[in-house]
Protein backbone atom coordinates (compact mmCIF):
# COMPACT_ATOMS: atom_id res chain seq x y z
CA UNK A 1 0.00 0.00 0.00
CA UNK A 2 0.94 3.42 -0.60
CA UNK A 3 1.16 6.26 1.85
CA UNK A 4 -1.36 7.62 0.34
CA UNK A 5 -3.82 4.37 1.02
CA UNK A 6 -2.85 4.22 4.11
CA UNK A 7 -3.69 7.03 4.81
CA UNK A 8 -7.26 6.48 3.61
CA UNK A 9 -7.19 3.28 5.42
CA UNK A 10 -6.71 5.56 8.49
CA UNK A 11 -9.10 7.77 7.76
CA UNK A 12 -12.01 5.22 7.28
CA UNK A 13 -10.88 3.59 10.86
CA UNK A 14 -11.57 6.85 12.48
CA UNK A 15 -14.71 7.80 10.59
CA UNK A 16 -15.83 4.20 12.00
CA UNK A 17 -15.07 4.63 15.53
CA UNK A 18 -16.56 8.60 15.49
CA UNK A 19 -19.09 8.46 13.19
CA UNK A 20 -20.08 12.11 14.15
CA UNK A 21 -16.88 13.77 13.78
CA UNK A 22 -15.60 15.03 10.28
CA UNK A 23 -12.55 13.01 9.93
CA UNK A 24 -12.14 14.22 6.13
CA UNK A 25 -10.33 17.73 7.63
CA UNK A 26 -7.85 15.76 10.01
CA UNK A 27 -4.56 17.48 9.76
CA UNK A 28 -1.81 15.18 9.56
CA UNK A 29 0.89 16.67 12.24
CA UNK A 30 -1.47 17.41 15.59
CA UNK A 31 -2.45 14.93 17.62
CA UNK A 32 -5.38 12.64 16.87
CA UNK A 33 -6.62 13.58 20.82
CA UNK A 34 -6.45 16.81 19.94
CA UNK A 35 -8.92 17.28 17.29
CA UNK A 36 -10.88 13.95 17.87
CA UNK A 37 -10.59 13.77 21.75
CA UNK A 38 -10.13 10.05 21.55
CA UNK A 39 -9.90 8.63 24.79
CA UNK A 40 -8.22 5.62 25.95
CA UNK A 41 -11.04 2.91 24.50
CA UNK A 42 -11.31 4.54 21.91
CA UNK A 43 -7.39 4.10 21.04
CA UNK A 44 -7.77 0.72 21.83
CA UNK A 45 -9.89 0.51 19.21
CA UNK A 46 -7.85 1.70 16.57
CA UNK A 47 -5.52 -0.91 17.56
CA UNK A 48 -8.48 -3.36 17.41
CA UNK A 49 -9.29 -2.72 13.71
CA UNK A 50 -6.06 -2.48 12.34
CA UNK A 51 -5.76 -6.09 13.88
CA UNK A 52 -9.36 -6.83 11.95
CA UNK A 53 -8.88 -4.70 8.84
CA UNK A 54 -5.36 -5.48 7.98
CA UNK A 55 -4.51 -8.44 10.29
CA UNK A 56 -1.31 -6.15 11.76
CA UNK A 57 -0.75 -6.72 15.58
CA UNK A 58 0.61 -3.17 17.19
CA UNK A 59 2.26 -4.33 20.24
CA UNK A 60 1.63 -2.37 23.47
CA UNK A 61 5.22 -0.38 23.04
CA UNK A 62 4.49 1.06 20.40
CA UNK A 63 1.55 2.48 21.11
CA UNK A 64 2.83 6.35 20.98
CA UNK A 65 3.71 5.51 17.66
CA UNK A 66 0.21 6.16 16.34
CA UNK A 67 -0.32 9.58 18.25
CA UNK A 68 -1.28 11.53 15.01
CA UNK A 69 -1.98 10.66 11.41
CA UNK A 70 1.55 10.97 9.94
CA UNK A 71 3.21 9.11 12.78
CA UNK A 72 0.80 6.41 11.99
CA UNK A 73 1.20 5.95 8.28
CA UNK A 74 5.04 6.07 8.98
CA UNK A 75 4.89 3.32 11.54
CA UNK A 76 2.10 1.45 9.47
CA UNK A 77 4.06 1.66 6.10
CA UNK A 78 6.68 -1.19 6.47
CA UNK A 79 3.80 -3.60 8.09
CA UNK A 80 1.66 -2.83 5.31
CA UNK A 81 3.77 -3.57 2.74
CA UNK A 82 5.68 -6.89 4.44
CA UNK A 83 2.37 -8.91 3.67
CA UNK B 1 -20.97 -29.86 22.01
CA UNK B 2 -21.06 -26.59 20.49
CA UNK B 3 -18.26 -23.99 21.88
CA UNK B 4 -17.71 -20.27 21.71
CA UNK B 5 -15.27 -17.35 22.18
CA UNK B 6 -17.53 -16.04 24.79
CA UNK B 7 -21.03 -16.28 26.35
CA UNK B 8 -23.14 -14.15 27.78
CA UNK B 9 -26.05 -14.61 30.05
CA UNK B 10 -28.83 -11.99 29.43
CA UNK B 11 -30.20 -10.30 26.61
CA UNK B 12 -30.39 -6.60 28.73
CA UNK B 13 -28.91 -4.09 27.70
CA UNK B 14 -25.63 -4.76 29.01
CA UNK B 15 -25.10 -8.11 27.56
CA UNK B 16 -26.65 -6.73 24.65
CA UNK B 17 -23.57 -4.45 24.56
CA UNK B 18 -21.72 -6.63 25.16
CA UNK B 19 -22.14 -9.10 22.49
CA UNK B 20 -22.29 -6.42 20.06
CA UNK B 21 -18.35 -5.55 20.77
CA UNK B 22 -17.69 -9.25 20.97
CA UNK B 23 -19.04 -9.83 17.64
CA UNK B 24 -17.86 -6.78 15.85
CA UNK B 25 -13.95 -7.91 16.39
CA UNK B 26 -15.17 -11.28 15.30
CA UNK B 27 -15.32 -13.32 18.23
CA UNK B 28 -18.14 -16.01 18.22
CA UNK B 29 -20.24 -15.13 20.79
CA UNK B 30 -23.46 -16.51 21.66
CA UNK B 31 -25.69 -14.73 24.25
CA UNK B 32 -28.17 -16.73 26.31
CA UNK B 33 -31.48 -15.43 27.48
CA UNK B 34 -33.35 -17.45 29.56
CA UNK B 35 -37.20 -14.93 28.93
CA UNK B 36 -38.95 -15.11 25.63
CA UNK B 37 -37.73 -11.81 24.67
CA UNK B 38 -34.97 -9.20 25.21
CA UNK B 39 -34.35 -5.94 27.25
CA UNK B 40 -34.42 -7.30 30.93
CA UNK B 41 -35.25 -4.67 33.34
CA UNK B 42 -35.90 -2.67 30.81
CA UNK B 43 -38.16 -4.24 28.61
CA UNK B 44 -41.37 -3.71 26.51
CA UNK B 45 -44.25 -5.37 26.34
CA UNK B 46 -47.72 -4.97 24.06
CA UNK B 47 -51.02 -5.58 26.09
CA UNK B 48 -54.49 -4.82 25.11
CA UNK B 49 -53.55 -3.06 21.76
CA UNK B 50 -51.36 -0.65 23.53
CA UNK B 51 -47.44 -0.64 23.58
CA UNK B 52 -45.53 -0.23 27.20
CA UNK B 53 -42.15 -0.21 28.55
CA UNK B 54 -41.03 -1.76 31.41
CA UNK B 55 -38.86 0.65 32.94
CA UNK B 56 -37.63 3.49 30.57
CA UNK B 57 -38.37 6.63 32.53
CA UNK B 58 -35.78 8.41 31.27
CA UNK B 59 -32.56 7.76 29.31
CA UNK B 60 -29.84 9.55 31.63
CA UNK B 61 -26.73 10.68 30.42
CA UNK B 62 -28.17 13.07 28.03
CA UNK B 63 -25.65 14.99 25.92
CA UNK B 64 -26.39 17.13 22.88
CA UNK B 65 -24.83 15.99 19.12
CA UNK B 66 -21.20 16.82 18.80
CA UNK B 67 -20.31 16.04 22.53
CA UNK B 68 -17.20 13.79 23.08
CA UNK B 69 -17.34 13.19 27.15
CA UNK B 70 -19.18 11.43 29.11
CA UNK B 71 -20.87 8.09 28.68
CA UNK B 72 -22.92 8.49 25.94
CA UNK B 73 -20.98 9.85 23.66
CA UNK B 74 -18.48 7.07 24.56
CA UNK B 75 -21.24 3.87 24.36
CA UNK B 76 -22.23 5.92 20.93
CA UNK B 77 -18.83 5.28 19.29
CA UNK B 78 -17.88 2.21 20.94
CA UNK B 79 -21.24 0.36 19.26
CA UNK B 80 -20.56 2.54 16.34
CA UNK B 81 -24.07 4.42 16.50
CA UNK B 82 -24.65 7.72 15.01
CA UNK B 83 -26.01 10.23 17.72
CA UNK B 84 -28.92 10.64 15.90
CA UNK B 85 -29.91 7.12 15.91
CA UNK B 86 -31.29 7.17 19.11
CA UNK B 87 -33.63 9.46 18.04
CA UNK B 88 -33.19 11.51 22.05
CA UNK B 89 -35.70 14.13 22.93
CA UNK B 90 -35.22 16.01 25.74
CA UNK B 91 -37.42 16.78 28.67
CA UNK B 92 -39.11 19.75 29.31
CA UNK B 93 -38.52 19.87 33.09
CA UNK B 94 -37.91 17.32 36.16
CA UNK B 95 -38.45 18.30 39.61
CA UNK B 96 -37.82 17.16 43.12
CA UNK B 97 -41.21 18.05 45.65
CA UNK B 98 -41.06 17.88 49.19
CA UNK B 99 -44.01 19.37 51.40
CA UNK B 100 -43.11 23.19 51.18
CA UNK B 101 -40.31 23.34 48.40
CA UNK B 102 -39.55 22.90 44.94
CA UNK B 103 -36.71 22.31 43.03
CA UNK B 104 -36.87 22.06 39.13
CA UNK B 105 -33.79 21.22 37.06
CA UNK B 106 -33.09 20.31 33.24
CA UNK B 107 -30.84 19.55 30.78
CA UNK B 108 -29.15 23.17 31.58
CA UNK B 109 -27.58 22.92 35.02
CA UNK B 110 -28.33 27.24 35.38
CA UNK B 111 -31.95 26.05 35.96
CA UNK B 112 -31.06 23.93 39.21
CA UNK B 113 -28.43 26.79 40.40
CA UNK B 114 -31.64 29.27 39.95
CA UNK B 115 -33.87 27.00 42.48
CA UNK B 116 -31.75 26.60 44.63
CA UNK B 117 -30.52 30.26 45.34
CA UNK B 118 -34.82 30.94 45.45
CA UNK B 119 -35.19 27.82 47.88
CA UNK B 120 -32.31 28.10 49.70
CA UNK B 121 -30.67 31.44 49.24
CA UNK B 122 -28.17 30.65 52.43
CA UNK B 123 -26.87 27.70 50.51
CA UNK B 124 -26.31 28.34 47.25
CA UNK B 125 -22.52 29.04 47.66
CA UNK B 126 -22.41 25.36 49.37
CA UNK B 127 -24.52 24.40 45.93
CA UNK B 128 -21.43 25.44 44.14
CA UNK B 129 -18.75 23.90 46.38
CA UNK B 130 -20.73 20.62 45.84
CA UNK B 131 -20.31 21.27 41.98
CA UNK B 132 -16.84 22.19 41.90
CA UNK B 133 -16.61 18.53 44.00
CA UNK B 134 -18.51 16.06 42.24
CA UNK B 135 -16.91 17.65 38.37
CA UNK B 136 -13.79 17.18 39.56
CA UNK B 137 -14.82 13.59 40.97
CA UNK B 138 -12.66 10.74 40.34
CA UNK B 139 -15.60 7.96 40.23
CA UNK B 140 -14.29 4.90 40.46
CA UNK B 141 -11.52 5.30 43.21
CA UNK B 142 -12.37 2.52 45.26
CA UNK B 143 -11.99 4.37 48.83
CA UNK B 144 -15.03 6.45 47.26
CA UNK B 145 -17.23 3.30 47.88
CA UNK B 146 -16.59 3.14 51.28
CA UNK B 147 -17.79 6.90 51.75
CA UNK B 148 -21.09 7.02 53.07
CA UNK B 149 -22.95 9.83 50.84
CA UNK B 150 -25.25 11.64 53.65
CA UNK B 151 -22.64 12.86 56.25
CA UNK B 152 -20.40 13.75 53.01
CA UNK B 153 -22.65 15.73 51.85
CA UNK B 154 -23.91 17.41 55.00
CA UNK B 155 -20.54 18.78 55.24
CA UNK B 156 -21.12 20.60 52.31
CA UNK B 157 -24.49 21.53 52.61
CA UNK B 158 -25.25 22.56 56.10
CA UNK B 159 -29.43 22.70 55.78
CA UNK B 160 -30.34 19.25 56.28
CA UNK B 161 -33.51 19.02 53.95
CA UNK B 162 -31.55 20.52 50.68
CA UNK B 163 -29.68 17.30 51.83
CA UNK B 164 -32.67 14.85 51.44
CA UNK B 165 -34.16 16.51 48.32
CA UNK B 166 -30.56 15.74 46.74
CA UNK B 167 -30.59 12.65 47.70
CA UNK B 168 -34.04 11.69 46.76
CA UNK B 169 -33.63 11.65 42.79
CA UNK B 170 -30.14 10.25 42.77
CA UNK B 171 -30.88 7.35 45.40
CA UNK B 172 -34.16 6.80 43.04
CA UNK B 173 -32.57 6.21 39.84
CA UNK B 174 -29.63 3.97 40.96
CA UNK B 175 -29.12 3.29 44.55
CA UNK B 176 -29.04 -0.67 45.74
CA UNK B 177 -28.12 0.51 49.37
CA UNK B 178 -30.85 1.06 51.99
CA UNK B 179 -30.73 4.28 53.94
CA UNK B 180 -27.97 5.47 52.65
CA UNK B 181 -25.82 5.32 49.37
CA UNK B 182 -21.59 5.00 48.70
CA UNK B 183 -20.13 8.23 47.98
CA UNK B 184 -18.72 6.66 44.28
CA UNK B 185 -22.00 6.00 43.39
CA UNK B 186 -23.46 9.07 44.03
CA UNK B 187 -20.85 10.98 41.88
CA UNK B 188 -22.03 8.62 38.89
CA UNK B 189 -25.61 9.53 39.35
CA UNK B 190 -25.66 13.05 40.66
CA UNK B 191 -23.79 13.56 37.30
CA UNK B 192 -26.59 11.14 34.85
CA UNK B 193 -29.00 12.98 36.06
CA UNK B 194 -27.92 16.78 36.58
CA UNK B 195 -25.19 17.33 34.71
CA UNK B 196 -25.56 15.75 31.97
CA UNK B 197 -29.64 14.78 31.67
CA UNK B 198 -33.16 12.85 30.72
CA UNK B 199 -34.18 11.64 27.58
CA UNK B 200 -36.50 9.53 25.55
CA UNK B 201 -36.73 8.24 21.84
CA UNK B 202 -40.00 8.98 20.44
CA UNK B 203 -40.46 4.94 20.64
CA UNK B 204 -39.33 4.37 23.60
CA UNK B 205 -36.86 1.30 24.68
CA UNK B 206 -37.79 -0.55 21.88
CA UNK B 207 -36.26 1.66 19.64
CA UNK B 208 -32.83 1.32 21.43
CA UNK B 209 -33.42 -2.74 21.89
CA UNK B 210 -33.66 -3.15 18.70
CA UNK B 211 -30.75 -1.29 17.36
CA UNK B 212 -29.16 -3.00 19.71
CA UNK B 213 -30.03 -6.48 18.83
CA UNK B 214 -30.57 -5.83 14.76
CA UNK B 215 -26.44 -4.26 15.22
CA UNK B 216 -25.24 -8.08 17.17
CA UNK B 217 -27.17 -9.97 14.31
CA UNK B 218 -25.29 -8.24 11.83
CA UNK B 219 -22.12 -8.56 13.28
CA UNK B 220 -22.90 -12.89 13.14
CA UNK B 221 -23.73 -12.97 16.84
CA UNK B 222 -26.28 -15.96 17.47
CA UNK B 223 -28.70 -14.67 20.03
CA UNK B 224 -31.16 -17.27 21.71
CA UNK B 225 -34.13 -16.80 23.81
CA UNK B 226 -35.92 -19.48 26.16
CA UNK B 227 -32.41 -20.23 26.59
CA UNK B 228 -31.94 -20.18 30.35
CA UNK B 229 -28.47 -21.31 32.00
CA UNK B 230 -29.58 -23.21 35.18
CA UNK B 231 -25.81 -23.95 36.11
CA UNK B 232 -21.89 -22.46 35.53
CA UNK B 233 -19.79 -25.71 34.67
CA UNK B 234 -16.54 -25.20 36.63
CA UNK B 235 -13.76 -27.04 37.06
CA UNK B 236 -10.41 -26.23 39.18
CA UNK B 237 -11.52 -23.20 40.03
CA UNK B 238 -12.52 -22.11 36.21
CA UNK B 239 -15.40 -21.76 34.15
CA UNK B 240 -16.01 -23.69 31.41
CA UNK B 241 -19.31 -23.52 29.93
CA UNK B 242 -22.59 -23.50 30.50
CA UNK B 243 -25.83 -26.44 31.36
CA UNK B 244 -29.13 -24.97 29.53
CA UNK B 245 -32.24 -25.55 31.24
CA UNK B 246 -33.01 -28.14 29.13
CA UNK B 247 -29.55 -29.62 29.58
CA UNK B 248 -27.63 -28.82 26.65
CA UNK B 249 -24.11 -28.27 27.36
CA UNK B 250 -22.45 -25.12 25.76
CA UNK B 251 -18.63 -24.13 26.26
CA UNK B 252 -17.15 -21.46 25.73
CA UNK B 253 -13.48 -19.38 26.50
CA UNK B 254 -15.09 -16.84 28.39
CA UNK B 255 -18.62 -16.29 29.95
CA UNK B 256 -19.97 -12.92 31.09
CA UNK B 257 -22.76 -12.68 33.18
CA UNK B 258 -25.66 -10.29 33.59
CA UNK B 259 -27.81 -12.03 36.09
CA UNK B 260 -26.31 -10.39 38.95
CA UNK B 261 -23.80 -11.30 41.69
CA UNK B 262 -25.67 -13.75 43.81
CA UNK B 263 -27.31 -15.19 41.21
CA UNK B 264 -24.36 -15.73 39.33
CA UNK B 265 -22.62 -17.31 42.24
CA UNK B 266 -25.64 -19.33 42.67
CA UNK B 267 -25.68 -20.61 39.08
CA UNK B 268 -22.27 -21.85 39.92
CA UNK B 269 -23.54 -23.61 42.42
CA UNK B 270 -21.41 -22.40 45.25
CA UNK B 271 -23.01 -20.38 48.41
CA UNK B 272 -20.39 -18.00 49.75
CA UNK B 273 -21.83 -15.94 52.64
CA UNK B 274 -19.98 -12.78 51.95
CA UNK B 275 -21.33 -12.77 48.99
CA UNK B 276 -25.27 -13.73 49.67
CA UNK B 277 -25.53 -10.78 52.11
CA UNK B 278 -25.07 -8.11 49.56
CA UNK B 279 -28.08 -9.38 47.81
CA UNK B 280 -30.38 -5.98 46.92
CA UNK B 281 -33.65 -5.32 48.90
CA UNK B 282 -34.90 -2.01 46.75
CA UNK B 283 -37.63 -3.09 44.96
CA UNK B 284 -40.89 -1.37 43.22
CA UNK B 285 -44.24 -1.46 42.00
CA UNK B 286 -45.24 0.37 39.09
CA UNK B 287 -48.19 2.10 38.02
CA UNK B 288 -48.92 2.98 34.24
CA UNK B 289 -52.58 5.17 33.33
CA UNK B 290 -53.29 5.57 29.54
CA UNK B 291 -55.24 8.86 29.31
CA UNK B 292 -57.68 10.10 27.20
CA UNK B 293 -55.83 13.19 27.17
CA UNK B 294 -52.09 14.81 26.74
CA UNK B 295 -51.44 15.34 30.41
CA UNK B 296 -50.31 18.92 29.65
CA UNK B 297 -53.95 19.29 28.80
CA UNK B 298 -54.38 19.11 32.62
CA UNK B 299 -52.06 21.47 33.84
CA UNK B 300 -48.83 19.01 33.71
CA UNK B 301 -45.45 19.70 31.87
CA UNK B 302 -43.46 18.30 34.36
CA UNK B 303 -41.08 15.33 32.41
CA UNK B 304 -40.40 13.60 36.16
CA UNK B 305 -41.45 14.68 39.39
CA UNK B 306 -39.38 12.88 42.53
CA UNK B 307 -41.90 13.50 45.64
CA UNK B 308 -41.23 13.02 49.42
CA UNK B 309 -44.00 13.74 51.83
CA UNK B 310 -41.91 15.14 54.40
CA UNK B 311 -38.31 16.29 55.17
CA UNK B 312 -36.47 13.41 55.44
CA UNK B 313 -36.05 11.00 53.05
CA UNK B 314 -36.53 7.48 54.03
CA UNK B 315 -35.16 5.22 51.35
CA UNK B 316 -36.00 1.78 52.31
CA UNK B 317 -38.19 -1.59 52.06
CA UNK B 318 -41.13 -1.17 53.84
CA UNK B 319 -41.65 -4.11 56.77
CA UNK B 320 -45.25 -4.00 57.84
CA UNK B 321 -47.12 -3.24 54.04
CA UNK B 322 -46.52 -4.14 50.75
CA UNK B 323 -45.34 -0.70 49.62
CA UNK B 324 -43.94 2.66 50.82
CA UNK B 325 -46.08 5.68 49.44
CA UNK B 326 -44.79 8.17 51.51
CA UNK B 327 -41.74 8.90 48.16
CA UNK B 328 -42.08 7.85 44.79
CA UNK B 329 -41.36 8.79 41.10
CA UNK B 330 -43.98 10.47 38.75
CA UNK B 331 -43.00 10.09 34.73
CA UNK B 332 -44.81 11.44 31.84
CA UNK B 333 -43.12 10.31 28.80
CA UNK B 334 -45.86 12.77 26.65
CA UNK B 335 -43.67 15.63 28.26
CA UNK B 336 -40.48 15.23 26.15
CA UNK B 337 -39.52 17.84 23.56
CA UNK B 338 -39.66 14.99 20.84
CA UNK B 339 -39.60 16.46 17.01
CA UNK B 340 -42.86 17.35 15.99
CA UNK B 341 -42.74 14.80 12.73
CA UNK B 342 -43.74 12.69 15.10
CA UNK B 343 -47.19 13.94 16.31
CA UNK B 344 -48.26 13.70 19.75
CA UNK B 345 -47.70 9.69 21.56
CA UNK B 346 -51.10 7.58 20.97
CA UNK B 347 -52.03 8.43 24.92
CA UNK B 348 -51.51 10.27 27.53
CA UNK B 349 -48.73 8.44 30.11
CA UNK B 350 -48.78 8.69 33.93
CA UNK B 351 -46.58 6.22 35.52
CA UNK B 352 -45.70 6.12 39.12
CA UNK B 353 -43.03 4.09 40.60
CA UNK B 354 -43.09 3.46 44.67
CA UNK B 355 -40.95 1.85 46.93
CA UNK B 356 -42.13 -2.42 47.34
CA UNK B 357 -41.37 -5.70 49.71
CA UNK B 358 -40.43 -8.62 47.42
CA UNK B 359 -40.86 -10.94 50.40
CA UNK B 360 -45.04 -9.59 51.11
CA UNK B 361 -45.68 -9.36 47.65
CA UNK B 362 -44.06 -12.64 47.29
CA UNK B 363 -46.07 -14.46 50.22
CA UNK B 364 -49.24 -13.50 48.68
CA UNK B 365 -51.53 -16.24 47.22
CA UNK B 366 -52.75 -15.44 43.90
CA UNK B 367 -56.25 -13.86 45.12
CA UNK B 368 -54.59 -12.22 47.67
CA UNK B 369 -52.35 -10.66 44.85
CA UNK B 370 -54.98 -9.51 42.73
CA UNK B 371 -56.52 -7.58 44.90
CA UNK B 372 -53.33 -5.94 46.63
CA UNK B 373 -52.47 -5.18 43.21
CA UNK B 374 -56.42 -3.01 42.55
CA UNK B 375 -55.53 -1.86 45.96
CA UNK B 376 -51.94 -0.62 45.98
CA UNK B 377 -52.80 0.72 42.15
CA UNK B 378 -55.43 2.92 43.89
CA UNK B 379 -53.17 4.00 46.82
CA UNK B 380 -50.28 4.74 44.70
CA UNK B 381 -52.11 7.17 42.38
CA UNK B 382 -53.50 9.12 45.78
CA UNK B 383 -50.59 9.50 47.07
CA UNK B 384 -48.88 10.89 43.54
CA UNK B 385 -52.30 12.97 43.13
CA UNK B 386 -50.73 15.22 46.23
CA UNK B 387 -48.05 16.73 43.87
CA UNK B 388 -49.86 16.63 39.98
CA UNK B 389 -52.99 17.08 38.89
CA UNK B 390 -55.49 14.53 39.66
CA UNK B 391 -55.65 12.22 35.74
CA UNK B 392 -58.45 9.79 37.28
CA UNK B 393 -61.25 11.01 34.94
CA UNK B 394 -59.06 10.11 31.86
CA UNK B 395 -58.11 6.83 32.43
CA UNK B 396 -58.83 4.84 30.05
CA UNK B 397 -56.31 1.75 30.73
CA UNK B 398 -54.25 0.94 33.54
CA UNK B 399 -51.73 -1.76 34.17
CA UNK B 400 -49.39 -2.44 37.08
CA UNK B 401 -46.28 -4.19 37.86
CA UNK B 402 -44.60 -5.33 41.50
CA UNK B 403 -41.53 -7.20 42.45
CA UNK B 404 -42.87 -10.22 41.79
CA UNK B 405 -43.50 -9.72 38.50
CA UNK B 406 -39.62 -8.02 37.86
CA UNK B 407 -38.25 -11.59 39.88
CA UNK B 408 -40.14 -13.39 37.35
CA UNK B 409 -39.29 -12.28 33.91
CA UNK B 410 -35.43 -10.76 34.79
CA UNK B 411 -34.91 -13.73 37.62
CA UNK B 412 -33.41 -11.03 39.96
CA UNK B 413 -33.32 -11.85 43.65
CA UNK B 414 -36.02 -9.94 45.06
CA UNK B 415 -36.89 -7.95 42.40
CA UNK B 416 -34.04 -6.04 43.23
CA UNK B 417 -33.84 -3.42 40.35
CA UNK B 418 -30.34 -2.00 41.17
CA UNK B 419 -28.97 -5.11 42.36
CA UNK B 420 -26.77 -5.94 44.98
CA UNK B 421 -25.51 -3.47 47.57
CA UNK B 422 -21.84 -4.11 46.79
CA UNK B 423 -20.57 -3.57 43.76
CA UNK B 424 -17.72 -5.35 41.40
CA UNK B 425 -16.09 -3.18 39.55
CA UNK B 426 -13.14 -5.29 38.35
CA UNK B 427 -15.86 -7.54 36.71
CA UNK B 428 -14.46 -10.30 38.38
CA UNK B 429 -15.74 -13.18 40.15
CA UNK B 430 -14.28 -15.79 41.90
CA UNK B 431 -13.86 -18.00 39.29
CA UNK B 432 -11.69 -17.57 36.57
CA UNK B 433 -12.55 -17.01 33.14
CA UNK B 434 -16.45 -15.85 34.32
CA UNK B 435 -16.83 -11.85 34.46
CA UNK B 436 -20.01 -9.71 36.19
CA UNK B 437 -21.45 -7.45 33.74
CA UNK B 438 -24.32 -4.83 34.08
CA UNK B 439 -25.72 -3.90 37.08
CA UNK B 440 -23.86 -5.79 39.47
CA UNK B 441 -20.46 -4.95 38.00
CA UNK B 442 -21.47 -1.21 39.31
CA UNK B 443 -23.11 1.12 36.35
CA UNK B 444 -27.10 0.64 36.85
CA UNK B 445 -29.54 2.37 34.56
CA UNK B 446 -29.60 1.75 30.55
CA UNK B 447 -26.65 4.25 29.52
CA UNK B 448 -24.75 2.71 32.43
CA UNK B 449 -25.39 -1.48 32.02
CA UNK B 450 -24.39 -0.44 28.24
CA UNK B 451 -21.15 0.95 29.35
CA UNK B 452 -20.83 -1.88 31.90
CA UNK B 453 -21.45 -4.55 28.73
CA UNK B 454 -18.86 -2.66 26.81
CA UNK B 455 -16.10 -2.26 29.41
CA UNK B 456 -16.62 -5.61 30.54
CA UNK B 457 -16.01 -7.03 27.09
CA UNK B 458 -13.32 -5.06 25.87
CA UNK B 459 -11.21 -6.00 28.80
CA UNK B 460 -11.66 -9.83 29.17
CA UNK B 461 -13.09 -11.25 25.56
CA UNK B 462 -11.32 -8.60 23.01
CA UNK B 463 -7.65 -8.47 24.98
C1 LIG C 1 -39.44 -0.11 36.81
C2 LIG C 1 -38.07 0.24 36.34
C3 LIG C 1 -37.81 1.53 35.88
C4 LIG C 1 -36.56 1.85 35.41
N1 LIG C 1 -36.38 3.08 34.89
C5 LIG C 1 -35.19 3.40 34.33
C6 LIG C 1 -35.02 4.65 33.68
O1 LIG C 1 -35.94 5.43 33.55
N2 LIG C 1 -33.81 4.96 33.17
C7 LIG C 1 -32.76 4.10 33.27
O2 LIG C 1 -31.68 4.43 32.78
N3 LIG C 1 -32.89 2.90 33.88
C8 LIG C 1 -34.08 2.53 34.41
N4 LIG C 1 -34.22 1.32 35.02
C9 LIG C 1 -33.01 0.52 35.27
C10 LIG C 1 -32.53 -0.22 34.05
O3 LIG C 1 -33.62 -0.83 33.43
C11 LIG C 1 -31.51 -1.29 34.46
O4 LIG C 1 -30.50 -0.70 35.24
C12 LIG C 1 -30.84 -1.95 33.24
O5 LIG C 1 -31.79 -2.33 32.30
C13 LIG C 1 -30.03 -3.16 33.72
O6 LIG C 1 -29.51 -3.87 32.63
P1 LIG C 1 -28.62 -5.15 32.87
O7 LIG C 1 -28.18 -5.61 31.53
O8 LIG C 1 -27.61 -4.89 33.88
O9 LIG C 1 -29.57 -6.23 33.55
P2 LIG C 1 -30.92 -6.92 33.09
O10 LIG C 1 -31.72 -6.04 32.26
O11 LIG C 1 -31.54 -7.47 34.30
O12 LIG C 1 -30.43 -8.13 32.19
C14 LIG C 1 -30.20 -9.41 32.70
C15 LIG C 1 -30.83 -10.42 31.78
O13 LIG C 1 -30.40 -11.73 32.15
C16 LIG C 1 -31.47 -12.63 32.02
N5 LIG C 1 -31.19 -13.77 32.87
C17 LIG C 1 -31.13 -13.79 34.22
N6 LIG C 1 -30.81 -15.02 34.66
C18 LIG C 1 -30.65 -15.79 33.56
C19 LIG C 1 -30.28 -17.15 33.35
N7 LIG C 1 -30.02 -17.95 34.36
N8 LIG C 1 -30.20 -17.60 32.07
C20 LIG C 1 -30.46 -16.78 31.01
N9 LIG C 1 -30.80 -15.49 31.16
C21 LIG C 1 -30.89 -15.00 32.42
C22 LIG C 1 -32.68 -11.83 32.43
O14 LIG C 1 -33.85 -12.39 31.91
C23 LIG C 1 -32.36 -10.46 31.84
O15 LIG C 1 -32.86 -10.33 30.53
C24 LIG C 1 -35.50 0.92 35.46
C25 LIG C 1 -35.75 -0.37 35.90
C26 LIG C 1 -37.03 -0.73 36.32
C27 LIG C 1 -37.28 -2.15 36.73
Amino acid sequence: MTPAEIRDAITDILATIAPDDNVEEIRDDVEFREQLELDSMDFLDIVMELRKRFRIQVPEEDYPQLVSMSSTVAYLEPRMNEH
Amino acid sequence: MAHFDAIIIGAGMSGLAAGIRAAYYEKKVCILERHYTIGGLNSFYRLRKRDYDVGLHAVTNYTPKGTKHGPLARLLRQLRFRWDEFDLAQQNYSAVQFPDKQLRFSNDLELLRSEVAREYPDQIDNFERLLTELIDYDDLAPEHFDIDTREWLSEIISDPQLVEMILCPVMWYGNAREHDMDLGQFCIMFRSLFLEGFARPFEGVRLILRKLVKKFRELGGELKLRHGVSQIEVENGTATGVVLDDGTQITADAILSSAGAVETMHLCGQEDSTVTKTVGQMSFIESVASLDCEPKDLGHDATIIFFNDSDTFHWERPHDSLCDLRTGVICTPNNYQYDPSHGPLPDGVMRITAIADYDQWNSLSESEYQSAKTEWQQRAIDSAIRFVPDYQPQIIDTDMFTPTTIRKFTWHDNGAVYGATKKWFSGQSNVKNLYLCGTDQGYVGIIGSIVSGIMIANQYVLQ
